[in-house]
């Protein structure tokens, strides 16, 4: 087991260093001014460039900037925030978005967990269609479509929850964010659960837990959810990285200093920030890799077929 | 030995037999099967896919939408950026600006008047955005980009993705393990990552959205050929087919290839959906459809835009995303099912 | 003479259709079937001739799509004060049947050993389920007994594997498990839904050599279902003959393999492999059991019948009574049928087998 982490961690690594660097190289060699907001002449332009060491070869510029990024200094903006040092506004970023993100997962799990399970209890039921037809509608309109509803309905016309997000009402202002952000995720964990699970009823190790003399709760709590639960774990993944695709226009359309709002701003405006396109190209791969290898370890530890595998080798 | 005793009780026959039964039947053919006779496996796929009430639901919205698609911007005589005006008595120009839905002859239905005021004769299914541009035509105009852009990148991806999952499949080994290394780098990068690269290569518009798709729905679509050839690879065969000295290009494409394209048509229908969901969100954002152009996506920020003004403006876009979601998604699920149907256990 | 032993599951008259998309199925159509204590029953068909379903229903396993038309699954016990009690497992509530018979008295083995365990869960737990259920065991004692089971079904190093996974052990291991699972509370009878299909040849015979042993140490009643007449003949005491959802012919093992009268069982015993056989050509019945979705009128084998009369186009036929024992439902048992014997060659590897038998009594 322990060599099987570490094995996951070095790749995981490996595949950040490597995609760090193309990010990097493909930013680098962009033509251009680096200082579009400063008015300089182009012997000025060269000299401050060869202070920055934008002449160095690239490996080393490289190997200078991932040392800078270690220490959590991602540089300076060249166009947004007036070129306020990027690990400022990156860090209030994180912190709105991780936290309205984090309610969001948090509430369409467990939500969605608990739609599924009910309808795969009442299969061919009232309550299974309904989820169904919830799960369908969640699937299929994007959360910044909830969110415009729920903007419209609850702020606009019965003005209740702010227009917009509103940083001094922290709480009551990422309801309505987080909701929509959570549809998309509740209904798909509340598809797949209701799947997995009528699959499992299906399986023969329920039939011969049956054919056991088990029933009703208890077959369901033994037997069933343990089976069922263990592949969600897998969707969660993909659903953390919609989430954060979500949380792009939901940011922007909210108005919330998030690190989606940020992206949106460094690449959609006027001019590209490339600094920024940097930075957060990193901290999203870095997210998503980590999130792959969270759910990879935590498969490995629900499941003893991946668990126990290594230690049945060496016995 | 056990002695055992049986008492059946031989129901009631309601038959009679004559003499003229017991006779041996002759000249039958009892070695044709017709319980499984003349059901090809495409057939039975069809079938199974039409007695799938979804499915067809499904299959039934993605064609009425195909058809507005193409034919809805045709059916009035609007242009998608013309903004409908005329010059009044004065030669001063009225615009249509923000006309909510309106239909005259439904108005002259139930009042029996003409309708009044400027405009009041024309049709507006969907109204008139703020411009003064008629949406019925903008929708279907946009949704024939949104599904052009989809049905395009998706095409050339499964192309790409099927050629490299199925000789990743095909030669194994090395191959695959250098092939599924880059894979995996490939598929680490979050599409945002991509787009907003892209966004500093290439002009806002079309092209960057057609270019992100492509970078990262092959990866779905080349996973699953692979797996289909190495399921397929190892069937007799194949293995008959290598005997007798066919090329691998000749084994892999005419020989493997035809049996995996279930599966991958399945994938299709569902990445299509994904397609047009990011070209969607692009556009809302800012990098993708740039005006006066429009898609879906544009549609749906443009209602955004004007959401407190004239909110029916917002519906149409988000309702034709909706459903073709829907229709492909429902699609996708019959294939699937149709593909694989579960036996009945008896 | 000993007495006569009693009946402990009497199938009566069992009728089970099934709700399907494309219509209804009417899988079990009229099945009559007894077991007697201690004794050994084997139920023989084709693939969907619903040798499973009966069994299920004896369960209380039926999909959710099943319906019981009619008929009666009679089971006789002796309760816990002594007494003789006879129910009809199916109108007996699903948790009262899960928590007085499932197991505890009626146990099942399945097909399949490599899906049949719980995945994400070890073999000892899964043992000792059944014996919290049903016998109030401590933990302790639990533990004792899974691992004496372990040891019964021929599992090594039990006190170890007591802790294993499914995945870390091996088809036949897994079955073994499965079958020590069954056993786990004490039933008295023990269904064997073809426990030895999915498994290698020579794994195949120590199983069954397993539950034979088992089945005298326990005094257990057995209930086989399977396909392969290698395992009746080495198994069963009684053989039902079942075809498209009936029964066609029942005897006693000597009666079904040596004076079989039912075409169907002929073809069953031709197309059994020989070593001697002159020809060299492997006989198989021709074409495929009938979909039930379209009752076949009359005899449902007749159309793959090749002594089939006229009058199996236009009626069922009735069981007819060949001995005290051995009953079969074909028109030729009929006083006006046209006397047709066996396919010669099939009379010939009977004779054959016979002597072989004789030879080593």
């Amino acid at each position: 087991m322990g060599k099987y982490v570490c094995k996951r961690l070095g790749m995981a690594l490996l595949t950040l260093l490597i995609i760090t660097f193309l990010l990097f190289l493909l930013v680098r060699i962009m033509p251009g001014n680096p200082f579009p907001s400063e008015r300089m002449s182009a012997e000025q332009i060269a000299n401050k460039r060869a202070e920055m060491g934008l002449d160095d070869p690239i490996l080393t510029q490289f190997i200078r900037y991932m040392g800078n990024v270690l220490q959590g200094d991602f540089g300076k903006g060249t166009s947004l925030y007036n070129g306020a040092p990027i690990r400022t506004v990156l860090s209030t970023a994180i912190s709105n978005s991780f936290r309205i993100g984090g309610v969001a997962i948090l509430l369409g799990t467990l939500v969605g967990l608990a739609l599924g399970i009910t309808a795969a209890l009442n299969k061919g039921r009232f309550l299974d269609g309904f989820c169904t037809v919830f799960s369908i509608l969640g699937v299929c309109v994007p959360s910044y479509v909830f969110l415009i509803f729920l903007q419209y309905t609850f702020s606009f016309r019965i003005p209740f929850f702010p227009y917009f997000f509103d940083p001094t009402r922290f709480a009551f202002s990422s309801v309505i964010p987080a909701v929509s952000l959570s549809l998309f995720t509740m209904s798909t964990i509340a598809r797949f659960t209701r799947n997995e699970m009528v699959e499992v009823f299906d399986s023969d190790y329920v039939r011969l837990a049956e054919a056991k003399g088990m029933y009703g709760r208890n077959l369901v709590m033994k037997h069933v959810l343990r089976n069922a639960l263990i592949p969600i774990v897998t969707v969660l993944a993909p659903l953390v990285v919609d989430l954060l695709t979500g949380a792009l226009v939901v940011e922007k359309i909210y108005g919330i200093n998030g690190i989606g709002k940020l992206m949106v701003d460094a690449i959609a405006g006027e001019g590209i920030d490339y600094n920024y396109v940097l930075a957060l190209g990193i901290l999203y791969s870095a997210l998503y890799i980590g999130i792959m290898l969270v759910v990879d370890l935590l498969y490995g530890v629900l499941d003893p077929r991946i668990r126990v595998a290594s230690k049945g080798e060496e016995a | 030995m056990a002695k055992k005793e049986l008492q059946l009780q031989a129901p009631a026959a309601p038959y009679v037999p004559v003499k003229e039964d017991f006779v041996l039947l002759t000249k039958r053919d009892i070695h044709t099967d017709t319980n499984f006779a003349s059901q090809s496996y495409w057939k039975g796929v069809f079938t199974h896919f039409f007695k799938n009430r979804r499915a067809v639901v499904g299959l039934v919205i993605i064609t009425v939408i195909l058809l507005l698609a193409l034919f809805g911007p045709l059916m009035n005589g609007f242009g998608y950026r013309d903004i409908v005006q005329y010059r009044n008595e004065k030669n001063k120009r009225v615009v249509a600006k923000g006309i909510s839905p309106q239909i005259p002859a439904i108005h002259r239905l139930l009042t029996g008047e003409e309708p009044e005021g400027n405009f009041a004769d024309y049709t507006f299914l969907f109204g008139t955005d703020d411009l003064g541009r008629d949406l019925w035509t903008r929708t279907w105009y946009g949704a024939r980009v949104s599904l052009l852009i989809a049905f395009v990148t998706i095409i050339i991806d499964m192309i790409i993705g099927m050629s490299y999952g199925l000789i990743s499949g095909y030669f194994g080994g090395a191959v695959d393990q250098v092939m599924q290394r880059f894979v995996e780098i490939a598929n680490s990068v979050p599409r945002l990552v991509i787009v907003s690269v892209l966004a500093i290569f290439m002009p806002k518009g079309m092209g960057l959205v057609i270019v992100a798709l492509l970078l990262t729905e092959w990866i779905g679509m080349s996973k699953i050929a692979r797996a289909e050839m190495l399921k397929i690879k190892e069937q007799e065969y194949v293995l008959a087919s290598r005997t007798l000295g066919a090329r691998n290009g000749h084994i892999i494409f005419k020989e493997i290839l035809p049996n995996t394209i279930g599966p991958i048509i399945t994938q299709v229908m569902f990445s299509i959906p994904t397609a047009i969901f990011t070209e969607a969100f692009l556009s809302f954002v800012g990098v993708g459809i740039v005006l006066p152009q429009c898609s879906v996506g544009t549609l749906i920020e443009d209602g955004f835009n004007n959401i407190t003004t004239l909110p029916y403006q917002i519906l149409p876009p988000i309702i034709v995303l909706a459903l073709l979601m829907l229709g492909f998604n429902f699609i996708g699920d019959g294939l699937r099912e149709a593909l694989a149907p579960k036996l009945e256990d008896m | 003479m000993s007495e006569a032993p009693k009946t402990i599951l009497d199938i009566r008259n069992l009728d089970i259709s099934f709700k399907t998309n494309a219509g209804i199925v009417h899988a079990i159509r009229g099945v009559n079937i007894d077991l007697c204590k201690g004794e050994t029953v084997a139920i023989v068909g084709e693939s969907g001739s619903g040798k499973s379903v009966t069994m299920k229903a004896a369960m209380g396993l039926l999909d959710s799509n099943a319906t019981v038309n009619s008929g009666e699954i009679l089971y006789t016990y002796t309760d816990d004060h002594g007494r003789e009690q006879t129910v009809d497992l199916l109108k007996m509530p699903k948790k009262q049947l899960r928590q007085q018979i499932n197991g505890q008295r009626i146990a099942m083995v399945f097909q399949d050993p490599m899906t049949s365990l719980d995945p994400t869960m070890t073999i000892g737990k899964q043992i000792m389920e059944g014996m919290f259920l049903h016998k109030n065991m401590s933990r302790e004692a639990a533990k004792a007994r899974a691992i004496e089971l372990l040891n019964l079904v021929g599992i090594p190093d039990a006190e170890k594997r007591f802790r294993n996974y499914p995945h870390q052990l091996s088809g036949g291991m897994r079955q073994r498990v499965v079958i020590a699972i069954a056993l786990s509370a004490d039933p008295d009878i023990l269904i064997c839904d073809e426990p030895t299909t999915a498994l290698d040849v020579t794994i195949q015979a120590r199983i069954l050599e397993l539950i034979m042993d088992i089945q005298k140490k326990m005094k257990l009643s057995v209930i086989y279902i399977t396909h392969d007449l290698g395992v009746v003949a080495k198994v069963a005491d009684y053989v039902d003959v079942m075809y498209a959802g009936k029964i066609v012919e029942v005897g006693n093992v000597n009666e079904i393999f040596y004076e079989p009268k039912h075409p169907y069982t002929w073809g069953l015993l031709s197309a059994m492999p020989d070593l001697d056989t002159e020809d060299d050509r492997l006989y198989s019945i021709p074409g495929s059991p009938p979909n039930l979705l379209h009752e076949p009128k009359g005899d449902a084998f007749a159309a793959r019948n090749q002594f089939a009369l006229a009058i199996d186009e236009k009626a069922d036929p009735p069981l007819f009574q060949v001995s005290r024992t051995h009953f079969a439902a074909t028109w030729l048992l009929h006083p006006d049928a046209p006397k047709i014997e066996m396919p010669r060659e099939l009379q010939d590897r009977l004779e054959r087998a016979r002597k072989e038998v004789e030879k080593y009594l």
